[in-house]
């Protein structure tokens, strides 16, 4: 008679019920610790920020109970991953521009587009293995073996792929209406790609490219036996070819030692490396999600 | 595609624009072959720096666990067995909280405004670096583990995974810290794959009067299968390669144990921990483990590949 109503005793509704707080539960357990996780890092790391720490070396692990700064590593940091970008996004670019704007999606260019997939997926201590192989057992960069160089080659190939994949995707997005009207007015493919098409794609090959800088910027397990570790200031041009330090790998190190003061240590370095990568990442988040609303074309 | 392509011919044009049109083409050819020869040159050199090592134990080497630089016997089955226990317990472990979350933020059930900043946290949390995640298990999780595990030991110690006393690190934090990091993984693709199942579907099953869960279980889940299946499978590659929260957490012990208690190693681990000090054959047998891991996580990616190519959707 009170068929219409809604029962909560059917089993039907029971099962409804019993699954919707599953599924609460589910999402509270995934995402509780990773709140506790990111406050954590924060409050621990941004409590032993100090000025002293972005200017001194840090000092051998020992019973010192002063460890010193973060300095090498900082600069190590932007210097490796600049080397890396510098590798990767020109050719990531190129390589995005023939798959979006030349290839005819033929054999060649299906091979590649699986191969950027794959590449993407190839564990970071392979592309590690890999130029440790090349470039440092053999000491083809002028004798040197251990370098910020081949720490910045070892992280392009993990930056190259989404790189490539960024590009590819943003410029298929550009319209044909864009490239027929610079057809129209006597443009060539060359010209038309580099003053109509990368221009109009710029803001979302920015964004993955900014990403792909900034995850490549957090990666340890390639630089560990490629670029090394250093505790000495990098004084000049020359220091490119000797071992250099980066945060990640200072966290690694550091974060073994048993002594308290190197663990602080380590503890800054994450609080500064988590903050600049997720303030790019919602930076970034931020202006899509501003472009998406603005779009012109 | 192929309509712009014929468009723009040269035949016309000035001999230097002509030369330039063709060089840019070139290069951009060029550069994307770069792909296709990084691939093809880190299969090649891993597998070539392996030849000693492989020529000697054969695929021995897969199934002793012996690891003795000074007697020169190697062989990485510990490494092996450990990579594939972490990452599959993982997954097993993930695969529900991902999905339960995923399907929480692709229903109603909290206003459109908390779910989104729900799904873009998620998404935030994929791009902490592993080894910060391996510095905060080394220092919160290990700790806070630690009574758990003993209770685990004293009440199911008879079963072989819990048989040893804990004692700090082991490779069922190990299992934990890979939790962490595939669930924004399969989270963010799994809700990706949900969010495109069409409406018209949801609509029908709730128009023949099945109820929500029955909608989700018997319509929308399988449509979004495939898309989840790749997700999984993603994930489970970067299980498989994941090196530096795992190398610290661990323990990196070569003693086999079927144990989780234990400490353990997989192959990443043991390559972070021992590439900077090896030489001699220890190199050689190093790049040997190497090339089985690029071997399973190529499987996994191109079977990931091969799984979205067959089943995606079809509406």
């Amino acid at each position: 008679m009170n068929s219409l109503y809604y029962q909560k005793r059917l089993s039907r509704n029971i099962g409804d019920k019993f699954f919707t707080s599953l599924s609460v539960i589910c999402a509270l357990i995934a995402i509780l610790p990773l709140i506790f996780l990111v406050t954590y890092i924060l409050i621990k790391g941004g409590s032993q920020i100090t000025p002293e720490l972005f200017t001194l070396e840090p000092n051998p692990p020992g019973d010192d109970l002063d460890a010193g700064g973060i300095n090498p590593a900082l600069i190590g940091t932007l210097i490796i991953t600049t080397i890396a970008s510098i590798i990767a996004i020109p050719v990531g670019v190129g390589g995005g521009i023939y798959l979006a704007e030349y290839s005819k999606g033929g054999a060649f260019s299906r091979f590649i587009r699986f191969g950027v997939n794959v590449l993407a997926g190839v564990p970071s201590i392979i592309a590690g293995v890999f130029i440790y192989a090349l470039i440092v057992s053999t000491k083809i960069l002028f004798g040197s073996m251990y370098s910020g160089l081949a720490g910045g080659m070892a992280l392009s190939i993990l930056m190259l792929p989404t790189v490539i994949k960024t590009t590819d995707e943003g410029l298929k997005l550009v319209p044909n209406e864009l490239r027929y009207a610079s057809l129209g007015v006597g443009a060539s493919m060359y010209t038309t790609i580099l003053k109509v098409t990368l221009p109009s794609a710029f803001r979302s090959i920015a964004t993955g490219v900014v990403l792909g800088i900034a995850r490549a910027a957090g990666e340890t397990a390639p630089l560990i036996f490629t670029a090394l570790f250093s505790y000495y200031y990098i004084t000049g041009f020359g220091d490119l070819f000797y071992e250099m330090g980066s945060l990640a790998v200072l966290i690694y190190n550091f974060a073994l030692e048993p002594y308290d003061a190197q663990n602080k240590l380590a503890w800054a370095a994450s609080f500064i490396l988590v903050l600049s990568i997720l303030s790019v990442n919602i930076f970034s988040r931020i202006l899509a999600a501003f472009t998406e609303k603005t779009k012109r074309v | 595609m192929e309509e712009k392509l014929t468009l723009f011919k040269n035949r016309k044009r000035f001999g230097i624009e002509k030369n330039i049109d063709i060089i840019f083409k070139n290069t951009a050819l060029v550069f994307s072959s770069f792909v296709a020869i990084i691939l093809l040159g880190i299969i090649l050199v891993v597998f070539f720096q392996s030849f000693e090592s492989f020529s000697r134990y054969g695929l021995k080497f897969l199934v002793t666990s012996e690891w003795n630089p000074v007697k020169d016997e190697y062989g990485a089955f510990t490494a092996i067995y450990g990579t594939l226990v972490t990452s599959f317990l993982s997954l097993l472990i993930t695969i529900p909280l991902g999905v339960g979350t995923a399907i929480f933020i692709t229903e109603d059930f909290v206003p459109k405004v908390f779910r989104e900043i729900i799904g873009s946290f998620v998404e935030l949390l994929a791009a902490i670096p592993s080894v910060v995640l391996g510095l905060w298990a080394i220092f919160v999780m290990e700790p806070f583990f630690r009574a758990f595990f003993v209770f685990l030991h004293n009440f199911f110690g008879w079963i072989p995974l819990f048989s040893t006393e804990p004692t700090g690190r082991n490779s069922l934090l190990a299992i934990l810290i890979l939790v962490v990091m595939l669930l924004p993984i399969v989270t963010s693709i799994a809700r990706d794959s949900l969010n495109q199942v069409p409406k018209k579907l949801r609509n029908a099953a709730y128009g023949i009067g099945a109820s929500r869960w029955k909608t989700i279980f018997s319509v929308i889940l399988p449509a979004a299968l495939s898309g989840i299946m790749a997700g999984v499978l993603l994930a489970l590659g970067r299980a498989m390669g994941e090196t530096m929260a795992v190398t610290m957490i661990i323990g990196n012990s070569n003693a086999f144990s079927w144990s989780l208690l234990s400490p353990g190693y997989t192959i990443s681990s043991m390559l972070a921990n021992q590439f900077g000090e090896a030489d001699g054959s220890q190199v050689s047998s190093l790049f040997y483990a190497a090339f089985v891991l690029m071997i399973l996580s190529l499987v996994v990616n191109i079977f990931a590949q091969w799984l979205v190519k067959k089943f995606s959707l079809k509406y």
